[in-house]
C-alpha cells in the first residue's frame, strides 16, 4: 500500500494530465472545424476535375492522347505517395494508414517506393525498412494548392520520366467527425475509374466520342491533366487533416474520460486509506486514556 | 430540352441548374453552347459566362479556367468564379486602385510581383465592368421587367 502522501501525488498528477488532454481536445476541436470547412469547400472542384480526367482517359484511343494516360505494358517500380500527419497523439491515425498501405502493397513483384507527407508517416516507414524516396514534412494547416503542388508535380515527374510505372495515392478519407477511413486511389496512369464520392453527380449520359479541343488537343491536356493530377493530391491531404484533427481530438477526449476514472479511483482507495489511519489513530487514544485510567485508579 | 450547367470554382460551387444557352469566353473567342453540343474541352478567358434560362439570365465573372462540354452538361472548372450579383463593387475598387498605385510606384521588383499586380488589376475590372454592365440593381438601373 502506497502512502498517503504518495496518493496524494498521484492524484494531483493524474488530474494535471486530464487538464493537458482536455486542452488538447479543445484545440483539435476548433481545428477540426476549419479543416472541415477547407475540405468541404475544395470538394466540388476536385471532384468535377476527377470526373474530367476520367471522361479524357474514357476516350476512344486514349493512350495515345497523352503520356499520362498510357499503361505501361510492365509495372516495375510503383510509387506510393502515403499521406500522415507530423504530430503524434491522434489515437490510432498513422498507425492505421501506414499499416493499410504497407499491407496493400506487399508482395507485389514490382519494386515499391514511397513518398511519405508527414513525418510520423516518414518515421513508420523507415522502421519497416520501406524504401522511401521524398518526404514532405511540416505543412501548414490548411495549406494552399501552391504549398502542396510540388508533391503532385513530383509524382508526375517521376511517372513521365520512368521512375515509376504506376502512381498510388493513400490517405485517410473524412467521413465525418468518428469515422475516418483509409483510402487508396490509382493516380497514374489515368483510368476511368470508380464512381467517386459524395459531391452530388448530375446523371448523364456520357458520349464516348472523342472531344473538340480548344484550342489544341495538346496545349489543353498538357495544361490540365498534371494540373488536376496534383490537384488530388491536394484534396487528399485536406481529407488527411481533416481526419486526423478529428482522431486527435477523439483520442483526447477518451483520455480525458480515463484520467478521470482514473483520478476517482485513486481517490476512493486514498479516502479509504486515510480513514483506516484515523481509526487506527483513535483506538490508539483510546487505549493510552484506558491505560491511564486504570493507572491513576490503582495508585 | 435544356442542358446542364455547373460552373465550379476552386473553392465552391458557384451555380448549378438548367439553362437554354450558355455563353462562355472561350480562350479563342466567345462561344454559345446549346443542349446535345458534341463533346469539346476548351480552355477560358477571362470574362462573362452567361447562363440563360427561360427569360432569364445570369451572369458570372471568370477568370480562366476549362469547360468540358457534354450534349447534355457543361461542367466549368473556373480558376475565379463568382454571380455579378455578388460582387463586391467596393472591394473590387480598392484593388484596383491598390494594384494602379502598386503600379504607379515605379516597376516591380521582379516578374512574379509584376504578373501578380497585372492579375490583380485585371481580375477588378473586369468584376467593376461586369457590375457595371450586368447587375439588376446598382449603379445603373436594372433592364426593363425585371426585379430584385
Amino acid at each position: 500500500m502506497p502512502s498517503a502522501r504518495e496518493m496524494r501525488m498521484r492524484i494531483r498528477s493524474v488530474k494535471n494530465i486530464s487538464q493537458v488532454t482536455r486542452a488538447l481536445e479543445a484545440v483539435s476541436a476548433s481545428k477540426v472545424r476549419k479543416a472541415v470547412a477547407a475540405v468541404q469547400a475544395t470538394r466540388p472542384y476536385a471532384t468535377k476535375a476527377w470526373q474530367v480526367l476520367t471522361h479524357i482517359a474514357g476516350q476512344p484511343g486514349q493512350a495515345t492522347l497523352h503520356p499520362l494516360l498510357s499503361r505501361r505494358p510492365e509495372v516495375r517500380n510503383v510509387l506510393v505517395v502515403v499521406i500522415s500527419s507530423d504530430r503524434g497523439l491522434a489515437g490510432a491515425y498513422n498507425t492505421n494508414i501506414i499499416r493499410y498501405a504497407t499491407q496493400r502493397f506487399e508482395g507485389l513483384t514490382a519494386n515499391v517506393s514511397y513518398i511519405a507527407v508527414g513525418r510520423k508517416g516518414r518515421d513508420m516507414l523507415l522502421r519497416r525498412r520501406k524504401q522511401v524516396i521524398a518526404e514532405f514534412s511540416n505543412l501548414p494547416p490548411a495549406p494552399s494548392f501552391a504549398d502542396v503542388s510540388a508533391i503532385g508535380r513530383l509524382a508526375v515527374d517521376d511517372f513521365l520520366n520512368g521512375v515509376a510505372d504506376e502512381v498510388w495515392l493513400v490517405y485517410t478519407d473524412f467521413i465525418n467527425m468518428v469515422r475516418q477511413e483509409p483510402v487508396v486511389r490509382k493516380l497514374l496512369p489515368l483510368e476511368i475509374g470508380e464512381a467517386q464520392d459524395r459531391v452530388q453527380v448530375f446523371e448523364h449520359q456520357h458520349l464516348k466520342a472523342a472531344y473538340i479541343y480548344e484550342p489544341g488537343e495538346r496545349e489543353i491536356l498538357d495544361n490540365i491533366i498534371p494540373r488536376f493530377t496534383a490537384l488530388q493530391v491536394y484534396q487528399a491531404i485536406l481529407e488527411a487533416q481533416a481526419s486526423e484533427h478529428a482522431a486527435r481530438m477523439v483520442a483526447m477526449r477518451n483520455a480525458t474520460d480515463n484520467a478521470l476514472e482514473l483520478v476517482g479511483q485513486l481517490q476512493l482507495d486514498y479516502n479509504k486509506a486515510r480513514q483506516q489511519t484515523i481509526t487506527n489513530d483513535l483506538l490508539d487514544i483510546a487505549g493510552g486514556a484506558e491505560a491511564l485510567a486504570r493507572a491513576n485508579a490503582q495508585q | 430540352m435544356p442542358i446542364r450547367c455547373e460552373i465550379v470554382s476552386q473553392d465552391k460551387m458557384v451555380f448549378e441548374g438548367d439553362a437554354d444557352i450558355v455563353i462562355l469566353p472561350g480562350s479563342e473567342g466567345e462561344m454559345g453552347i446549346l443542349p446535345n453540343h458534341g463533346p469539346l474541352l476548351t480552355s477560358l478567358k477571362y470574362g462573362i459566362i452567361t447562363v440563360r434560362m427561360g427569360g432569364r439570365e445570369e451572369h458570372f465573372t471568370v477568370a480562366g479556367g476549362i469547360a468540358e462540354v457534354q450534349p447534355d452538361i457543361i461542367t466549368i472548372l473556373a480558376d475565379a468564379a463568382e454571380n455579378v450579383e455578388e460582387i463586391d463593387v467596393a472591394r473590387a475598387e480598392a484593388a484596383r486602385k491598390r494594384a494602379e498605385e502598386a503600379l504607379a510606384k515605379g516597376p516591380p521588383p521582379d516578374t512574379d510581383a509584376y504578373l501578380a499586380i497585372e492579375a490583380a488589376l485585371r481580375r477588378s475590372n473586369l468584376r467593376l465592368e461586369a457590375a457595371k454592365r450586368y447587375r439588376r440593381s446598382g449603379p445603373k438601373p436594372g433592364r426593363v421587367g425585371e426585379e430584385r
